[in-house]
């Protein structure tokens, strides 16, 4: 452990996304029945269960040949509009990573931050409209400014994850503008955004990870 | 809940299985649940692809066949298919003509098929045009929405294009024809009671014994408003009022479809179109075709929607073309 992120702990933080997704399944779920179609935790679930039994069967030696992995499974796992932005998102942290075995803090910011913008060319969400966007987009800025600021990859995530739980909680009051529950308008309000939680629950398992890397 | 099925987790894969049965025009590929029409692909011919969640029968593998679909895949109930469900029919289909993806506007289904035609240009190199559908104007706000959902108009466009693909026109025709279709075509739906998912189980809303809900979509989403029950004039009435007030259908033929969301008997649907075809009339609007009945349809729920298309000489002409498919059929 130390500056760098090895492969073994990428498919450790896919673990852990994968366990916590199963922990709060019906979180998610009760989250999208409130402005959904009640079935982001189960569609989820399903998705990241799928991964698991790749990673089990599998062993992507390059983080990009196992996050294309990762990112086509979720892609016709999911369904719904879940599976192109997660697995978009999965598809281009890998191909920013490259055929490489291990990240450093900068290489794991700058793939992070390629997969934001997939998620943006995939969904067109902006700040504000209550998506996955205003959980992720302020983890992924708050990774740069404290790796600029001279943090070590573990501590840096740490802060990425409390502003991506920040992220999700501030979509409470937001008026959702994609996705179903735009239909909704005004009546969005007071309900946190199913996806700003699952993506909450994505880099709290990448710090979880760090924090205590899981054994190769 | 009662249904006529086997199991909640068997459901779509048993009505693929009847399809298949039932129809000797199209052959069912179950691993990748598509529904292709049984000659396909067709040399020179341009493919159209659809395909949306399961619950619409017959939307869309009721409308494989000769002059409208090649293929149609099938999702889960009411969740968009994969893009490697599209990718595969896309390829099945392709005779070297391209291929055009019928995409309904629901943020689910046009971020499928938008990665589905990325795969099919970077593996396959078919050429894809996609033309996306969104008719109804019970959505307001567009701007602040992911905009009108895609519904009854979608059943005109796959009989207007599949009959300009049949002609042996080129993909960017058959597109510009579809996307005619689209942009003079709007409906609005309503609903007497809930549908029932079957995986849910229960109703997906409580409507009371004397209300209805008016403008909603095909999956159970809220509609517009809530509104006591009237009878069936007033309520075309409330149905028609917002597609005239969204387009002038004045001064060109039009096409119409009174259409069943599935738990609604044919007498009461020829009610409505009764009702509707007076009111067209009476605000000046000529109907020169027609069909009612079943074609888009939200499960078990009761109630119904109108389509109005302003059409060209051109569309009439498509929509008179032979069509052999278990939702369509005439002129063969």
């Amino acid at each position: 452990m130390g500056d760098t992120i090895d492969i073994h702990q990428l498919v450790g933080w896919l673990r852990r996304f994968h366990d916590l997704v199963q922990d709060q399944t019906a979180y998610l779920t009760e989250l999208d029945s409130a402005i959904g179609d009640a079935d982001h935790g189960t569609n989820m679930a399903r998705g990241m269960e799928s991964v698991v039994g790749k990673l089990d069967s599998g062993s992507a030696s390059t983080v990009d040949e196992l996050f294309k992995t990762v990112g086509m499974t979720l892609v016709t796992t999911v369904g719904g509009a879940s599976g192109p932005l997660y697995g978009t998102l999965f598809l281009r942290f890998g191909a920013a990573a490259g055929a490489v075995d291990r990240l450093d803090g900068a290489g794991l910011a700058a793939a992070l931050r390629a997969g934001l913008d997939g998620v943006v060319a995939r969904g067109k969400a902006e700040a504000g409209d209550k998506t996955m966007f205003d959980a992720l987009s302020p983890a992924v800025d708050a990774l740069d400014a404290a790796l600029a600021g001279g943090a070590a990859p573990a501590d840096a995530v740490a802060v990425a994850r409390d502003a991506a739980i920040a992220g999700r909680d501030a979509t409470g009051p937001l008026v959702a503008k994609k996705g179903r529950a735009s239909y909704l308008g005004e009546r969005s309000v007071g309900h946190i955004d199913p996806g700003s939680a699952s993506t909450a629950l994505l880099i709290s398992a990448l710090a979880d990870e760090l924090a205590a890397p899981s054994e190769a | 809940m009662k249904k006529l099925i086997n199991k909640v987790d068997d459901v779509v894969a048993d009505a693929l299985t009847g399809i298949e049965a039932s129809d000797r025009n199209v052959r069912v590929d179950h691993v990748n649940r598509i529904i292709y029409r049984a000659d396909a692909p067709r040399p020179g011919k341009v493919g159209l692809v659809s395909g949306g969640g399961s619950g619409h029968e017959p939307l869309h593998g009721g409308f494989v066949g000769l002059g409208m679909l090649d293929a149609a895949c099938a999702g889960h109930v009411f969740t968009s298919p994969t893009p490697d469900q599209m990718l595969e029919a896309t390829k099945g289909v392709d005779s070297g003509a391209g291929v055009l993806h019928i995409v309904k506007n629901y943020t689910g289904d046009v971020m499928n098929f938008e990665m589905a035609a990325e795969l099919a240009a970077s593996e396959t190199g078919v050429t894809v045009e996609t033309v996306v559908t969104n008719d109804d104007v019970a959505v307001q706000d567009s701007l602040y929405t992911a905009g009108r959902r895609g519904v009854g108009v979608t059943v005109l466009l796959e009989k207007i294009a599949g009959a300009a693909a049949e002609q042996g026109r080129s993909l960017a025709d058959v597109a510009a024809i579809a996307r005619s279709v689209n942009d003079n075509g709007r409906s609005m739906g309503m609903a007497l009671t809930s549908c029932t998912v079957p995986s849910a189980g229960k109703p997906t809303f409580d409507l009371p014994e004397d209300e209805i809900e008016i403008g909603i979509g095909i999956h159970g989403e809220p509609g517009r408003h809530r509104v006591p029950l009237a009878g069936a004039r007033e309520i075309a009435e409330q149905l028609l009022d917002p597609i005239l007030a969204d387009l002038d259908f004045t001064g060109a033929p039009a096409i119409v479809m009174l259409n069943g969301m599935g738990g609604t008997p044919l007498i009461e649907l020829y009610i409505m179109y009764g009702e509707v075809a007076r009111i067209l009339e009476k605000a000046g609007v000529g109907i020169a075709r027609n069909i009612v009945g079943n074609y888009i349809t939200s499960l078990d729920m009761a109630g119904c929607s109108v389509t109005v298309l302003r059409a060209s000489d051109e569309h009439l002409a498509l929509w008179d073309a032979p069509v052999n498919t278990a939702g369509l059929r005439w002129g063969i």
